[in-house]
């Protein structure tokens, strides 16, 4: 039972993801360890997305907000730090990441509240459409506001710190976020495998039902919602120390398509589906991007035929299709 | 002269919600008749305005630039349809964004790999060149006035062949149900990919009007989808009465905030903060506007009966 076809796929992506940046370290070759790191805080960011996506149905075009809110809290806290300026009401900047992560997660966590109560109040393509508006209502505050930089973005000048961890080298940098990414994974997989996530995947497919046997379907949902659009946030925060600079860019609706692009390349609602379509994705980037300046174009190609015609994604090519969904 | 700056700011708001009305009519009818939703209009757009700027420079006209900007859309969108956007009516709306979202890679991508990454350029023909005096003293540049003029006849056509023509008749049947109009004989197939060629038509037009005042560039069409988006919602998915009055609303309200918020801001604030928070407040209004009035009618102003 354990060993079924999908979990031996997840388990070598999971390994394979470690093995990278490990050879990569013994060669020498630092650039392919920030591309695993790439990966992997894509993932989770993707992770975040698929529950309220892949479990719950709610296809929200609009999560580049809460990716964005999360470097944004990792971009201020570490410039205030850095200046010795108060932030608000008395409380300094810091580069502690703990401290960092938290606040990215319960930012992320009280904005996705916000926007998830009036989004969910629609349903099918209103939803698509407002989460995307609400996205980019984000980011126009970002660009128009000049204290955090504006349209330039903001510089970490050092990344910020972790107790006992030299984070400035990349293969602990890249050991901190796996860590962070296989805790991301786990906790998606408790919370679809719960009560809540029964009643989250309940409310996709038969919305009455769930509302007949005594659940409301909003609530469920907004929690849903909620919960992923913190994972993403803190997959943000991580975003944002790995580049050294946060940028509204971070917060655009080609972010928020991508963000939905790995989950489709992986495979839409499945545990691993977001680590195995972040890594197509970062290595598609990375290898049309040698052959090519014009890469987009393929990608944007590739994207089309895997939803035209392949529609499992890569899991679903690799491990069969899904049990249930 | 602040009163006439207003009516300036005013005719500016109305001339980007004419501009709105055009992306939205088609975003909308694509969206009533098919039950698809396209993100790659807005490449169409481009295209339209691509297409207006190299004939336009071919030939040293802008109104054959016009021309060539409807067909070129109208084509680029009937082939889209034919090729791929035909496969995605029966696919959720996952599917259906994913693969738009895809088209509007290979649009942009296309078009920067043909015209390079420079922006195109487009001179207001001569006959709409020059300004008109404005009750107050100031002057409003003649070409806008044409814009909102060309506009206002296109929304008034777009309701004249919807509400009065044979193929109208069709596209409202295809709206409230798709089945029956194929049951009852109705080449349902032809009827979609000539929607979507309007559609299209539509936003080419659109793009072409604007590249006169803005430069011609690849992504010109995502903020304007984006904001079409937002004028569909607002109006009722479906509804053409509501993409009119949304397109309305979201440009004079963008406009005139932006214009008169960080002026309001100075009754609260110091002027070094008024001008930032003001600008930063009026960047919003329209998503603010979205949401409250999702908050009171979840579909919109205008929800088609159907739906």
């Amino acid at each position: 039972m354990l060993l079924t076809r999908e979990n031996i796929v997840n388990l070598i992506l999971a390994l394979g993801l470690l093995a990278v940046p490990l050879a990569a370290n013994a060669l020498g070759q630092p650039f392919y360890i920030t591309l695993a790191t790439r990966v992997a805080i894509l993932a989770l960011a993707a992770t975040g997305l698929n529950l309220a996506l892949g479990v719950g149905g709610l296809v929200s075009f609009g999560h580049a907000a809460f990716f964005g809110i999360g470097g944004y809290v990792a971009g201020i806290l570490a410039a205030h730090n850095f200046s010795g300026d108060p932030l608000l009401f008395g409380f300094s900047g810091t580069n502690q990441m703990w401290i960092i992560w938290i606040v990215a997660v319960a930012m992320a966590g009280l904005v996705g509240l916000a926007i998830g109560a009036i989004s969910l109040r629609t349903s099918g393509v209103y939803f698509i459409m407002i989460t995307l508006a609400f996205a980019q209502m984000v980011y126009y505050f970002a660009v128009s506001w000049p204290a955090y930089g504006g349209e330039d973005g903001l510089s970490i000048l050092v990344r910020n710190q972790f107790p006992g961890v030299m984070t400035m080298v990349p293969l602990n940098y890249f050991l901190i976020c796996y860590v962070i990414l296989l805790a991301g994974i786990a906790l998606f997989a408790v919370l679809r495998a719960s009560r809540f996530g029964a009643a989250l995947q309940a409310a996709r497919q038969n919305e009455v039902r769930v509302a007949t046997v005594g659940i409301q379907p909003y609530r469920i949902r907004l929690t849903g919602f909620v919960l992923s659009a913190m994972i993403t946030g803190l997959a943000g925060a991580l975003f944002a120390d790995l580049n050294r600079f946060v940028s509204p860019s971070m917060l655009s609706w080609h972010m928020s398509g991508e963000l939905i692009v790995l989950i489709i390349l992986g495979g839409t609602g499945r545990l691993f589906g977001p680590l195995a379509g972040a890594a197509l994705y970062v290595a598609f980037e990375y290898a049309l991007g040698g052959l090519t300046e014009r890469w987009q174009f393929f990608l944007g190609l590739i994207l089309l035929l895997v939803v035209l015609f392949a529609r499992g994604g890569l899991l679903g090519l690799l491990a069969g299709k899904a049990k249930h969904g | 002269m602040t009163i006439a700056l207003a009516l300036e700011q005013l005719l500016n708001g109305l001339q980007l919600g004419v501009m709105l009305f055009l992306m939205a009519a088609g975003l909308t009818l694509i969206f009533g008749v098919m039950g698809l939703i396209n993100l790659a209009h807005g490449s169409l757009y481009m295209v339209g305005a691509f297409a207006c700027a190299t004939v336009a420079a071919w030939t040293g006209s802008f109104w054959i630039g016009l021309v060539a900007s409807l067909i070129a859309a109208a084509a680029a969108g009937a082939i889209v349809e034919l090729v791929v956007i035909r496969k995605l009516y029966d696919r959720d709306h996952l599917d259906q964004v994913l693969a738009t979202f895809a088209l509007i890679l290979m649009f942009s991508e296309g078009t920067r790999w043909l015209f390079g990454s420079f922006p195109l350029y487009l001179d207001i023909p001569p006959l709409l060149q020059g300004a008109v005096a404005l009750p107050g003293g100031t002057e409003y540049p003649l070409y806008r006035l044409a814009i909102i003029a060309a506009g206002a006849l296109v929304a008034f056509g777009l309701y004249m062949l919807i509400s009065r023509t044979r193929l109208g008749m069709r596209i409202r049947a295809g709206e409230s149900d798709r089945e029956m109009i194929g049951a009852l004989g109705v080449d349902i197939r032809t009827l979609y990919t000539v929607v979507f060629a309007l559609g299209a038509a539509l936003a080419g037009f659109a793009g072409a009007m604007v590249g006169a005042i803005q430069s011609v560039q690849v992504g010109m069409g995502e903020p304007v989808l984006i904001l079409a988006f937002v004028v569909i919602v607002i109006g009722g998915i479906g509804s053409i009465k509501g993409a009119l009055l949304g397109a309305l609303l979201v440009g004079v309200t963008d406009t005139m905030g932006r214009f008169l918020l960080p002026k309001l801001m100075l009754l609260f604030v110091p002027p070094a903060q008024a001008g930032m928070i003001g600008g930063a407040i009026a960047s919003m209004l329209i998503y603010i506007v979205m949401a409250v009035i999702l908050a009171v009618k979840p579909r919109g102003l205008f929800p088609p009966a159907h739906a």
